[in-house]
C-alpha cells in the first residue's frame, strides 16, 4: 500500500501541472485566437450596432422591451429584467402562489390592452435564462392591435412584419427575434 | 405533444444508434492502446507527458495501485482548483474584478468539478473569472470525464481477461482518452459553436444602449471552449448561471440538438466497446437496449406532462404547455428531451429550469438520477454503474434457477455481489440520509425557495443530484451557504469514490478468474428475457428505495396542482 502511494506521488503532481497547462491554458487560448481570427463577429457576442456605430444589442441575447410602442419581451427573472450579468429563471414551481399571482397580473394587463381569448403561454411566463431573445409567432400576434393603435398604423402592416421575421427551423419551434422585429417596426414609415 | 416533437425525439435516438458502432470502435482502439491516425500529431505530446512524470505506460497495475494512482491524481487536481478559486482576486484573467471564493464555496466547487458533478452553488457571471473558468474548471471537465472512461476500461478488462493480475495502466488510459478522443473532438466542436454564435474571448462585459434607451451589460468570455467539453464529457457546469438555457451557451435549436447528441455519444459507444472487449458485441447491444427502453419511457412521461401544461395557469386564461422556465427557440419538446437526456447521463446541464417543470415532468429527471444514472449515464460512470446492476441481475437469475451465476464468461460469486451491493447502497444511504436531515434542521429548511411539497422536492433533488454526480438542480434552492456547500460537497465525494473503489475491487477480482465457457445451463445475457430482467431489477431497486420520498415531493405536488392548491 505504501509503495503504491509513493509511486503515485510524482506522476500525480507532474501530470496535474502538464494537463493544467494543456487543457486550462493552451486549449482555451488557442481556441480564442482561432475563433477571433475566423469568426470575429460571433466570438465577440454577435453585437448589433446602429448607424453611428453604437452597440445597441446582440442578435443572440435578448433585451427588455416594456414600452407599448414595441413588441414586448417575455417576463424575465434575470436581475431586474434582462440583466446580462445575472441570467436566471424564476424557479417558481407549478403550485407556487407567487407564480399564479404574477401570471394573473400579466394576464389582466393583456386584457386591458384588449387581448381576448387564451393568452399564448410564452407571453406571460419567464424564460429559463431571463434573456430569451424570441417570442412565439402567437405571442407577437397578440400585440399587433396595441402597437397599431399606439403607432397609428394599419394592423395588417404590423402583422406582415411578423410574417417576414418568423424563423421556421427544420428542428425546433417557430419563433421571431424581438430586437430584429422592433428595429423593422421603427423602420416602417 | 406534436408530430414534430416526436420526430425530433426519434431522429435523436436514430442518429445515436447510427453513431454507436463508430464511436465504440474508436474507443476500443484506445481501450487496447492501439495506434490511431492522431498519433502522428499528438504522439509526441503523449510520450513527453510520460517522460516528464516518470511513467512507463507499458507497466500495468493491479486494482489497488490503479485505484490509488487515480485517487491521488484527482486529489492533486482538486487542490489546484481550490487554490485557483481562492486566489482568484489576485490572479490575472479577471476582467470583471471578481473577488476570491469563500472557503466553503471553493471546497464545494472543487469537489463538484473533480467528481464530474458540476453542481454549482454559484452563478457563473458574478463569481468566476475567465481564468477560473479555464484553469480551475475546464481542466476537470476533461479529466473527470477521462477518469470515468478509464475506470470503465479497467472494469471491461476485469471481465475480458483470464487469470490476470493487472487491469491496465491508469496514466496511459487517462492520457490516451484525453489526447486522442476528448481534445480533438472539442477543438472541432468549439469552432462549430463559435461559428454558431457562442462567444470566445478574454474580454469581459460589453455595455449596450438598448433600443428603448436603457443600459444593459452583456457578459462575454471564453464560453465555447468550455461548452464543448461540458457536453461531451457529461459535465454540465455552465459558464453562465442559466447554463444551456442562456442564449450564449445554446443559441439555437440546432445547437441544442448537437449538444444533446454530444452528451450521449460516448455513453452509447461505450456499450459497444464493452461487447467488443468481452468478445460478443451482442452483449453490448443488450445493455444498450435496456438503457434506451428506460430512456424513451422517461421522455414520454416528461414530454406528455410538459405539453399538457399547468391547469392552474390554464384556469387563469393561459393557453398551451408549460413554458415557465423554458426558452421559445427550443419549445416544449426539445426542453423535455434535454431534461431527460441530461439526467439520464450524469451531465446536469439544463436548457430549461427544472424547478418550474410540472411535478411529474420534473419527477423523471429526479428518478433518472435515483436509478443510479445508468440509463446511458455519465461517460464511463454510466456503463460501470450499469454493470454493477448486471451483476445483481445475474445473481437474481442464478437464485431463481439455483446455479452459480455467470456473466460474459466469468462466474459471479459472493465477493462480487457483496461489493456491487456496497457500491449501489451508497446512493440511497447518502441521498435519503442527508435529505431527511435537511428537512428538519434550520439551515436545511432555510434553503428552499418554494413552499409545500415542492420545497421538499428542491432538497431531495439537490442531494440526489450531488450523490449521483449529476449537477442539475431545482435551482430555487439557496445552496451557497456553509451548510449546503459542506454537505453537498461530502455527498458528491461519497457518490463518486465510494462507488468507484468497490467497482475497481470487482474488476480486480474478476480479472483473476478463469474463463467459464457458456453451457446449456448458462442464463443467456443477450436476448429479450435478459433485457427485461435488467430493466426490472433497475426499476424495482430504484422504485422500492425512493418511492416514499417521491410521494412526499413530486407526487404530492402533482395532486396539489390538480386540486388547484397553491403554496
Amino acid at each position: 500500500m505504501g509503495k503504491d502511494f509513493s509511486s503515485a506521488l510524482r506522476p500525480a503532481i507532474v501530470m496535474t501541472i502538464l494537463f493544467a497547462a494543456l487543457l486550462g491554458l493552451a486549449y482555451p487560448l488557442a481556441m480564442t485566437g482561432i475563433g477571433q481570427a475566423l469568426f470575429p463577429a460571433q466570438a465577440n457576442g454577435s453585437l448589433v450596432r446602429d448607424a453611428n456605430g453604437r452597440v445597441i444589442g446582440s442578435t443572440v441575447v435578448g433585451q427588455a422591451f416594456v414600452s407599448a410602442r414595441y413588441f414586448q419581451t417575455r417576463p424575465s427573472a434575470a436581475g431586474k429584467g434582462y440583466d446580462g450579468l445575472a441570467s436566471s429563471g424564476s424557479n417558481l414551481g407549478p403550485t407556487s402562489q407567487a407564480l399564479a399571482d404574477r401570471v394573473k397580473a400579466d394576464v389582466a394587463a393583456r386584457r386591458v390592452e384588449g387581448v381576448t381569448g387564451a393568452i399564448p403561454a410564452d407571453l406571460v411566463t419567464a424564460s429559463g435564462s431571463g434573456l430569451d431573445p424570441d417570442l412565439s409567432p402567437a405571442a407577437a400576434q397578440a400585440q399587433v392591435a396595441r402597437i397599431a393603435r399606439v403607432r397609428g398604423i394599419a394592423g395588417e402592416r404590423v402583422s406582415a412584419l411578423i410574417a417576414v421575421h418568423v424563423v421556421r427551423p427544420l428542428i425546433g419551434d417557430p419563433h421571431v427575434n424581438v430586437l430584429a422585429l422592433n428595429r423593422a417596426l421603427d423602420a416602417l414609415r | 405533444m406534436t408530430f414534430q416533437g416526436w420526430f425530433l425525439i426519434l431522429l435523436f435516438v436514430g442518429i445515436l444508434l447510427a453513431l454507436t458502432r463508430p464511436v465504440g470502435l474508436w474507443l476500443h482502439a484506445l481501450y487496447e492502446g492501439r495506434r490511431t491516425p492522431l498519433h502522428v500529431v499528438l504522439g509526441p505530446v503523449e510520450r513527453g507527458f510520460y517522460r516528464l512524470s516518470g511513467i512507463d505506460p507499458t507497466v500495468e497495475q493491479g486494482w489497488r495501485r490503479y485505484a490509488i494512482h487515480m485517487l491521488l491524481f484527482n486529489t492533486a487536481l482538486l487542490m489546484l482548483t481550490y487554490a485557483v478559486l481562492r486566489l482568484q482576486g489576485v490572479l490575472p484573467g479577471n476582467p470583471q474584478g471578481l473577488a476570491g471564493l469563500s472557503p466553503d464555496l471553493a471546497f464545494n466547487t472543487a469537489i463538484s468539478f473533480t467528481t464530474n458533478t458540476n453542481w454549482q452553488s454559484y452563478g457563473g457571471e458574478g463569481t468566476m473569472s475567465n481564468l477560473s473558468q479555464m484553469l480551475g474548471l475546464t481542466i476537470h471537465n476533461f479529466l473527470s470525464a477521462a477518469t470515468g472512461i478509464a475506470l470503465a476500461f479497467a472494469l471491461f478488462r476485469g471481465f475480458a481477461r483470464r487469470e490476470a493480475k493487472a487491469i491496465g495502466n491508469f496514466w496511459a488510459d487517462v492520457t490516451r482518452i484525453t489526447l486522442y478522443l476528448l481534445l480533438p473532438i472539442c477543438i472541432a466542436y468549439t469552432l462549430f459553436l463559435i461559428a454558431s454564435g457562442v462567444p470566445q474571448t478574454l474580454a469581459g462585459a460589453v455595455d449596450v444602449s438598448t433600443l428603448e434607451g436603457a443600459r444593459q451589460s452583456i457578459l462575454l468570455g471564453p464560453v465555447a471552449s468550455q461548452e464543448a467539453i461540458k457536453m461531451l464529457g457529461t459535465n454540465g457546469g455552465g459558464f453562465f448561471n442559466a447554463n444551456s438555457a442562456h442564449p450564449f451557451e445554446n443559441p439555437s435549436a440546432l445547437i441544442n440538438f448537437v449538444q444533446m447528441l454530444s452528451i450521449f455519444a460516448i455513453g452509447f459507444g461505450l456499450t459497444w466497446t464493452f461487447g467488443k472487449a468481452v468478445g460478443n458485441t451482442r452483449q453490448g447491444w443488450a445493455i444498450l437496449a435496456a438503457m434506451v427502453m428506460l430512456f424513451l419511457a422517461g421522455v414520454t412521461v416528461t414530454y406528455a406532462q410538459e405539453a399538457a401544461g399547468n391547469p392552474i395557469l390554464h384556469s387563469l386564461g393561459v393557453a398551451g404547455g408549460n413554458m415557465e422556465g423554458k426558452e421559445v427557440r427550443f419549445g416544449i419538446a426539445a426542453s423535455a428531451l434535454f431534461s431527460v437526456v441530461t439526467t439520464a447521463a450524469s451531465c446536469g446541464a439544463v436548457n430549461a429550469m427544472l424547478d418550474s417543470f410540472t411535478p411529474l415532468g420534473g419527477l423523471i429527471p429526479l428518478f433518472n438520477m435515483q436509478l443510479g444514472e445508468v440509463v446511458i449515464g455519465g461517460v464511463g460512470a454510466g456503463i460501470y454503474g450499469f454493470l454493477l446492476f448486471a451483476i445483481l441481475a445475474v445473481f437474481v437469475a442464478g437464485l431463481m434457477v439455483g446455479r452459480t451465476p455467470e456473466y460474459v464468461g466469468k462466474k459471479i460469486e459472493a465477493r462480487e455481489v457483496k461489493l456491487a451491493v456496497l457500491a449501489i447502497a451508497v446512493l440511497p444511504l447518502v441521498i435519503l440520509g442527508f435529505a431527511a436531515l435537511s428537512s428538519v434542521v434550520q439551515p436545511g429548511l432555510a434553503g428552499p425557495l418554494n413552499k409545500g411539497p415542492h420545497g421538499f422536492s428542491e432538497i431531495l433533488y439537490a442531494f440526489t443530484s450531488a450523490v449521483g454526480n449529476n449537477g442539475s438542480a431545482f435551482a430555487g434552492l439557496t445552496a451557497n451557504t456553509p451548510y449546503y456547500n459542506a454537505l453537498l460537497g461530502v455527498a458528491m465525494w461519497f457518490g463518486r469514490f465510494f462507488v468507484i473503489v468497490p467497482m475497481l475491487a470487482i474488476a480486480g477480482s474478476l480479472a483473476a478468474k478463469k474463463y467459464t465457457p457458456e453451457s446449456a445451463g448458462s442464463f443467456p445475457t443477450t436476448g429479450g428475457l435478459w433485457v427485461g430482467l435488467l430493466v426490472g431489477i433497475i426499476l424495482i431497486l430504484g422504485g422500492l428505495t425512493f418511492l416514499p420520498s417521491l410521494a412526499l415531493g413530486p407526487i404530492a405536488d402533482h395532486l396539489s396542482m390538480i386540486r388547484g392548491q397553491l403554496f
